[in-house]
């Protein structure tokens, strides 16, 4: 009796965020998946301090074409002679960059549409919530393909396509969850002491539905990587020389029949970088919503 | 329940007309059109004026928009600009292909994810629930197309097992629908197996154990058919997935489906087309969905009485 | 002794326990229960006191992993529950021993009909045809009190004490020997509790059936049993027929039951509500588990775990008090 007492005690003087992360390290899954999430940004972050752009990643070097995996050319070299392992460590950059700016377009959208339809309600979420069913009635694929044909081939737009197809999900976690919260004591207490709508949408409501939000972000930035190389694999997303995973494997397709390797270190580097996150989102959800866990 | 699904079917018509009007404006920020891309050699800016007339690309976007939304309300999708062939009489070309794929793709998925999650669930927490668990995680943040691409490798250019792509013969088909299926299927077993964690901790398991009815029995039957509102949630979601057009899939195995065809329009700035393969597409998830919605009536009486309710039929007391 | 052939039920030393990842529940410690056919026997005690594990362990229906169960005899109709396979468990649970269990809302399959959920057990253990056992599902149905035609009806469409009903049909349906009653009323209405007390009563006494009624309701047990045992933190502390328990109590918990029961009679006396809680399962006492709570214990009884003791007839109490000469326990003033 009095050993759990002790228990419950010290647990309520760790806080929260100590709890949190309680729960989250003892999830070997999560541990993992974030130690990768981790090293993964250090080399998106630190890619030209590691290499050289023009000679190292995007420099032609006909002499030593298609050459299979070895100790100079680890993942092997391209039709023109470029190693592989360098263009995948420098390509890190552009696959984690459209990930996270993709998801964070679709966030700040989402969140602020949910934030609004949940908190007013009537016309305006009406509204809202029928535009996003609009939006999410089309595939999310053909949208992004859409969108960036349209546009045109860029990086940004290939951002802003899959930006805005993962809206809908946004819009509708942040609403849910703003119901959930809005009718609640202290968000009364704020209306009573007068703080204006604003305040309370981003002083009071929000912060107390940041779970399901960062939740979802963090799964969502792994399909986004996933979408914007699916995209750059049709030829849609961030243009040559640049070496996108999704352009890697495309311009590797041409070669599969005899230069199979030139397939699958992209492919490989995507599967990694997309089950990291994953885990780390799972993690994320079972240790912030413990009524998840099974 | 008629009632349930007129109304179903009317909620249809807004989405529809929301979604036309999405992709009409969003083709139209375009810069370029169809006639610049099919132009011939040499046309000269009158040739190309005469074209634009022709086809009404010199009216204002909404004229073009009000114009194409009377010619559906006639069953009329409009004409290919650049095959010149009617745009419904296309899709409907492309689709036989489309639907094949995704059932055989579905038919994968559930044949393999069902019955492991099923078997995950009765063995929570062993080393074989947490290696499947582990697959499914692995299988989820795959790339399709590169698993596509992985397969080809595989099986069709070092053992020659199966075409690496076309439609031509009938094994041509496992490779994409495995491709496909291996996609869905993470989602599914993890969906089935916690929906079934869910349901295994249910009382009235213990009553029919108590029955005496054989374990065997007590998952398959009575805890299998209690969760399986979410799977066909997800079977529905993913059938409404695959149909709407795998494009990735549909490019690495050359299939002739909708997803190409949309993804061919788009290059050629073929407007129609584009507008009236996702409208179409759009509309046949909409019936997929719904008649997931149904089916929940089938597997639960409880959601049944609740569509009937709505009918305003006076329940038996 | 009774004869043999006349024991429905033979328990010996049952103790099962739940092991978890950081702790261990020891949720039942050594328990031994003998039934004679048409017997009805009340067990007693507060929740968490391990009456439900001790019924579920006769079926064998406890999960494992986490639960382990250990048992020196367990005999049901003479039969050997120890050494049974799965499969042959599988045909006396339902048919031999069925089980009535708490929550009528949440005990029925709501995707099946209750036709259906009361025929399986009949097509299962009496070789019935899918006819038959509906028809004889039917019947059952009209048997507890329910039109035959709402045997097509889900379980949404009835009341609690309706699904509660259906339950009892489906646990009478193969007429079992043995039949347990875990808190069968406990989630309905007073006035539903005493027509589903009844129903069970005079179905018990058509088929002479045996009962273990599992409650922590002094007066189901005094309206329904002929016997009853107290459970206190997995353990039996006091047992005997009807009138040893009730009117010449021994144990300090017992009385103090009796104690916690508001009276209509004697309204001016004051509840004697037995202060304190049960003690931690994964934490057990050394000593007389009781004894934090008990205003009889002495420092021995923290020590010193007390056995059962026999006090003629069938009574027996497990209190170290009793081993001092002359020691009786007061009757509560609010008991009548």
């Amino acid at each position: 009796m009095a050993k759990t007492m002790e228990q419950t005690t010290e647990r309520k003087a760790r806080g929260q965020v100590a709890e949190i992360w309680h729960q989250f390290s003892r999830n070997k899954g999560a541990m993992v998946g974030s130690f990768i999430v981790l090293v993964i940004a250090f080399i998106a972050i630190f890619a030209d301090v590691l290499l050289d752009y023009d000679t190292q990643v995007v420099g032609q070097n006909v002499a030593e074409r298609l050459q299979w995996p070895s100790a100079a050319h680890w993942f092997g070299t391209d039709e023109l002679g470029r190693d592989i392992f360098f263009r995948i460590l420098y390509g890190t950059r552009f696959s984690c960059s459209v990930g996270l700016v993709a998801v964070s377009i679709g966030l700040v959208i989402g969140v602020t549409l949910g934030a609004i339809a949940g908190f007013f309600g009537g016309a305006l979420e009406e509204v809202i919530m029928r535009s996003t069913d609009i939006l999410s009635a089309v595939p999310n694929m053909l949208m992004a393909i859409v969108i960036v044909s349209v546009l045109g081939q860029s990086i940004w737009n290939l951002m802003l396509a899959v930006g805005i197809t993962s809206v809908p999900q946004f819009v509708r976690i942040t609403r849910a969850a703003v119901l959930t919260v809005r009718n609640q004591e202290y968000v009364e207490a704020s209306k009573a002491i007068g703080l204006t709508n604003g305040k309370i949408i981003f002083k009071h409501i929000l912060p107390n539905c940041l779970s399901p939000i960062i939740v979802q972000a963090t799964l969502r930035v792994a399909s986004a990587i996933i979408s914007a190389s699916s995209l750059s694999f049709l030829g849609l997303g961030v243009p040559a020389p640049a070496p996108e995973w999704g352009s890697l494997l495309s311009g590797g397709r041409k070669y599969i029949r005899d230069y199979s390797y030139m397939t699958l270190f992209p492919g490989l580097a995507i599967m990694i970088t997309v089950l990291a996150l994953n885990m780390m989102g799972d993690g994320l959800r079972d240790s912030l919503d413990p009524k998840l866990k099974k | 329940m008629h009632r349930y699904i007129i109304k179903r079917l009317l909620l249809m018509i807004p989405v529809i007309i929301g979604v036309s009007f999405l992709v009409f404006f969003i083709m139209d920020l375009a810069p370029g059109d169809a006639v610049d891309l099919m132009a011939p050699e040499g046309a000269t800016a009158e040739d190309l004026m005469a074209i634009r007339h022709d086809l009404g690309l010199d009216q204002p976007v909404v004229i073009r928009y009000i114009r194409y939304m009377g010619g559906m309300l006639h069953g009329d999708m409009g004409i290919s600009y650049v095959s010149k062939t009617d745009v419904f009489d296309t899709y409907m070309q492309k689709l036989p292909a489309t639907i094949k794929l995704s059932f055989a793709s579905i038919l994968v998925s559930v044949l393999l994810s069902v019955p492991l999650g099923i078997y995950s669930a009765t063995r929570q927490g062993t080393i074989q629930d947490n290696i499947s668990m582990v697959l499914a995680m692995i299988g989820l943040s795959m790339p399709n197309f590169w698993l596509g691409l992985l397969l080809i490798i595989a099986f069709s250019l070092h053992i020659h097992l199966f075409p690496s792509g076309g439609d031509q013969t009938l094994s041509a088909i496992v490779l994409p629908a495995l491709t496909i299926g291996t996609g869905l299927m993470a989602t599914l077993t993890r969906t089935t197996r916690s929906s079934m964690l869910d349901v295994l901790k249910q009382e009235y398991l213990r009553t029919a154990r108590a029955k005496g009815i054989p374990e065997k029995t007590v998952v398959m039957s009575h805890a299998l058919r209690n969760a399986l509102i979410p799977i066909i949630t997800i079977i529905g979601t993913q059938l409404a997935g695959v149909l709407g057009g795998s494009v990735l899939t549909e490019t690495v195995f050359a299939w002739p489906g909708v997803g190409r065809l949309i993804v061919d329009s788009l290059n050629m700035r073929d407007t129609p087309l584009v507008t009236g393969s996702i409208i179409m597409t759009t509309i046949l998830l909409s019936i997929v969905l719904l008649l997931v919605d149904l089916l929940y009536a089938v597997v639960d009486p409880r959601i049944k009485a609740q569509y009937i309710i709505k009918r305003g039929r006076k329940k038996r007391g | 002794m009774a004869e043999q052939k006349d024991m429905v039920l033979e328990m010996e030393n049952l103790n099962v326990k739940f092991v978890l990842e950081e702790e261990t529940v020891e949720a039942v410690n050594g328990i031994s229960l003998h039934m004679r056919t048409g017997e009805t026997l009340g067990l007693v005690g507060e929740t968490g006191a391990g009456k439900t594990t001790t019924a579920l362990s006769i079926l064998k229906l406890i999960d494992s992993p986490p639960g382990v169960l250990e048992c020196d005899r367990m005999e049901v109709c003479g039969q050997d529950v120890l050494k049974m396979t799965t499969s042959e468990l599988e045909h006396i649970r339902g048919s031999l021993v069925s089980m009535i269990f708490q929550d009528p809302m949440t005990s029925l399959n709501p995707v099946f009909t209750v036709g259906q959920q009361i025929a399986e057990s009949l097509e299962r253990h009496e070789n019935l045809n899918k006819n038959d056992a509906w028809k004889k599902a039917e019947d059952m149905l009209e048997l507890v009190g329910i039109p035959r035609e709402r045997a097509i009806e889900y379980p949404h469409q009835f009341s609690g004490g309706m699904k509660q009903r259906v339950i009892i049909a489906i646990a009478l349906a193969c007429s079992p020997r043995l039949l347990i009653a875990d808190e069968p009323t406990t989630a309905l209405d007073v006035t539903i509790q005493a027509q589903i007390l009844h129903l069970m009563k005079e179905l018990k006494e058509k088929r002479n059936t045996s009962v273990i009624m599992i409650t922590h309701d002094l007066g189901i047990v005094a309206e329904t049993c002929d016997r009853v045992a107290v459970m206190y933190a997995g353990r039996i502390i006091e047992t005997g027929n009807l009138d040893e328990v009730f009117n010449h109590t021994k144990h300090p918990y017992t009385e103090g039951l009796f104690n916690s029961l508001p009276n209509i009679k004697k309204r001016k006396h004051k509840l004697q509500p037995i202060h304190g809680l049960m003690p931690d399962p994964t934490n057990l006492p050394k000593g007389c588990a009781f004894a934090p709570r008990c205003n009889y214990a002495t420092e021995a009884c923290k020590e010193r775990r007390p056995e059962l003791m026999g006090f003629g007839g069938t009574h027996q109490a497990a209190c170290l008090a009793y081993e001092q000469a002359g020691f009786h326990i007061e009757r509560g003033k609010t008991n009548g």
